[in-house]
């Protein structure tokens, strides 16, 4: 059964310059066992995205669309009871998102207490599992422990413990290896795929890295200014993206297999979502736009289960020409 | 031979292997000297009680015009050692020289108008420039502290925005009306109004999206070329050393360890941690070696080697025993007791070229502006 389904799921902020549309008619869905990427830069809505599915957007948020977690609707009420037990998210900044107040220990405890009616001897031994399964070497010492003890890389592994300590339908991992050095960030992205294999945990990994993506997904969805510009399963993507936004990331990202003369690179920056141009809004950016992008494309198949929103779809037409 | 003599040699072969020939004179722009710097850890009644030891015995020297990437993941020293390079903090022992010149003797007031000559760019540029300063106004004020352009300071301003790619109009905003990259532009305007011959930038665009980070690295690249600029880069991100770098330096707990032409860190690397980091970067398959545990902490960095609590080919020696930075290759060197011994390094994954792909990114290549 889909773990997670999201259809034309739409986000607004109402802010003192007026309402800023973070998200609009956003849809995909994630299977059990699997990991979607939701790629994008800042503002791009791929945070705003998970907050709305975990229900912890500010109040100044309004959310539309229909979403649904493993076949039942996903309701305020819902998300309030499947948070951190159903589902859970793990987020960039780990020392922010432990409490400095509590052991290590007993932060996985608590949501074993709270949702799974444990006792506190038997929370407590549980978690030392869970820290144990997150691979902390001396996990019953390290339970022990403040987060001030702990490096970086073993404090995001206790938030991955206290996430999936409840076994989740659905993990999202919002940027979990940004604020990690890159050897601690490799050890992090393989600990997430080996739980995912063992558990069978549906997993969100929103990133703005293309080669976490290429390693680490099965599916991807690119976004661009509040709107899914291309999603494909991720061989897919990368053996040949279609969308020009794409196209431009991949070849922005530098590479190590050789220095360029040049890197590609995308003139401009993203619009002000308060005012977003018309029509596709990657178009003032792209050097590929004609009059026809005036008007907002639709989200189409190019190929069995790979969509772009481009009017030059597809682009060989234009390499052709 | 100690490690510095060996270094003080070097940059001349250097110049022979690089992959850019550019006329080289023979006196490095920048000489260091197992420079060192431990930043003591006090009680509460204000005791030394011990020391993070930042940066501990790094010599160091830049040819004129090239570009050096120090890198290492956070806490080896390379932000210590870029502000050491240019004096604005007190090594603890060590010599620098720039233009041959012992910058550790120089009095405050002629240590000032060297710095002309010495420019730094930060990582965020929200927090480099004065949010109540104008553009003209920020870019302005190291032409008037050096006394440079009299009377024509505007139409200077002007030049150096429309270097950077802003239009001159722009001068006259404040520095909240910009994005993050064309702040980033703006902070390498006003480093570059000075007219300096160095640069240090400390992860200059670490801080901005993918496709704006594209832009800045593009724009430092024709910079250095244009000016003859010495560079030195200060980053984690081995991408962005990849298209920048000619030469390497590789940082791990406080000391260099591994050195050499850019093209022979990412293809031959000597050094197990080296190989490691390059191993650690996503998007070559996923199927990396990967290195256990933490970095150790610089307050009581490990004995004999400080890569040998992780490292997967340590033998007792390397327990007991610190390594020097030994000849490799030509300009090439790692602090490694195995270095001859260890198996060749894996090759870095190299896609297949895809010719529709690059076809449709030649689109994206022309110059862009913010």
């Amino acid at each position: 059964m889909t773990a997670l389904s999201v259809e034309d799921l739409s986000i607004s902020f109402r802010t003192d310059r007026g309402l800023l549309r973070a998200v609009e008619g956003l849809s995909f869905s994630v299977q059990p066992g699997r990991t979607l990427a939701i790629v994008g830069e800042s503002g791009c809505g791929k945070s705003a995205t998970s907050l709305a599915i975990m229900g912890l957007l500010a109040p100044n948020a309004e959310v539309a669309g229909r979403m649904t977690l493993a076949g039942a609707p996903l309701t305020p009420e819902r998300q309030r009871r499947a948070r951190g037990a159903e589902m859970a998210m793990i987020f960039q900044e780990p020392m922010t998102s432990l409490n400095p107040a509590f052991t290590a220990g007993e932060q996985v405890a608590e949501a074993l207490r709270l949702h799974e009616g444990l006792d506190s001897a038997a929370a407590m031994r549980r978690a030392v599992e869970m820290l144990e399964r997150v691979r902390i070497p001396e996990a019953a010492r390290r339970a022990r422990q403040y987060p001030h003890q702990l490096s970086g890389g073993m404090r995001q592994r206790v938030m991955i413990a206290i996430a999936l300590a409840c076994r989740p339908k659905l993990l999202i991992a919002d940027e979990p290896t940004t604020a990690l050095d890159v050897t601690v960030q490799a050890q992090i992205l393989a600990l997430l795929d080996e739980l995912k294999r063992e558990t069978g945990t549906a997993v969100i990994l929103v990133t703005h890295d293309l080669g976490v993506v290429m390693d680490h997904a099965e599916e991807v969805l690119v976004m661009y200014a509040g709107r899914a510009v291309e999603a494909a399963p991720a061989a897919a993507l990368f053996a040949r993206p279609e969308h020009p936004y794409t196209i431009g990331l991949l070849g922005a990202a530098p590479r190590l297999d050789a220095r360029r003369p040049r890197l590609a690179s995308i003139a401009g920056t993203v619009p002000d979502l308060r005012a977003p141009p018309p029509g596709c809004r990657f178009a003032p950016r792209c050097p590929f736009a004609i009059a026809a992008c005036g008007r907002t494309p639709e989200f189409a198949e190019v190929a069995p289960g790979h969509r772009t929103a481009c009017h030059r779809a597809p682009l060989d037409q234009v390499l052709a020409a | 031979m100690s490690a510095s003599d060996r270094q003080r040699a070097e940059p001349q072969e250097a110049a022979s292997t690089g992959g850019v020939n550019r006329p080289r004179n023979t006196v490095p722009i920048l000489e260091a000297d197992d420079l060192v710097k431990h930043f003591p850890i006090r009680n509460a009644l204000g005791r030394r009680v011990g020391a993070v030891r930042a940066v501990d015995g790094v010599s160091l020297s830049v040819a004129r015009g090239e570009t050096l990437a120090i890198v290492g993941e956070s806490g080896c020293g390379k932000s210590t050692l870029g502000r050491l390079l240019l004096r604005l903090i007190e090594p603890d022992s060590g010599a620098l020289r720039f233009e041959g010149e012992d910058l550790r003797a120089l009095a405050p007031a002629a240590l000032r108008a060297r710095r002309r000559a010495m420019q730094l760019v930060f990582q965020d540029p929200f927090a480099s420039l004065d949010p109540r300063m104008t553009v003209e106004a920020a870019i302005m004020e190291p032409l008037k502290l050096h006394g440079l352009h009299r009377g024509r300071e505007r139409a200077r301003v002007a030049e150096l925005l429309a270097r950077v790619g802003l239009r001159p109009e722009l001068a006259r905003r404040w520095p909240h009306e910009f994005s993050g990259g064309q702040r980033q532009r703006i902070a390498i305007a006003r480093a570059l109004a000075s007219e300096p011959r160095l640069v240090i930038g400390d992860e200059p665009v670490s801080a901005l999206d993918v496709s704006v980070q594209a832009q800045v690295v593009n724009l430092l690249k024709g910079l250095i070329e244009e000016l003859g600029l010495t560079f030195i880069l200060i980053s984690h991100d081995l991408g962005v050393v990849r298209q920048i770098a000619d030469r390497v330096a590789v940082m791990y707990l406080g000391r260099i360890v591994e050195e050499g032409p850019a093209e022979a860190i990412f293809r031959a690397p000597r050094h197990p941690y080296t190989r490691a980091l390059l191993a650690a970067v996503p998007g070559q398959g996923g199927k990396v070696q990967v290195l256990e545990g933490d970095v150790p902490s610089p307050v009581n960095p490990p004995p004999g080697c400080r890569f040998h609590t992780r490292c997967p080919h340590a033998e007792p020696r390397c327990r007991a025993e610190a390594p020097t930075l030994g000849a490799g290759g030509p300009g090439h060197f790692a602090a490694c007791h195995l270095q001859d011994a260890l198996p060749p390094a894996p090759p870095l994954s190299e896609r297949a070229p895809d010719a529709r792909l690059e076809r449709l990114q030649a689109f994206f290549t022309r110059e862009t502006a913010a």
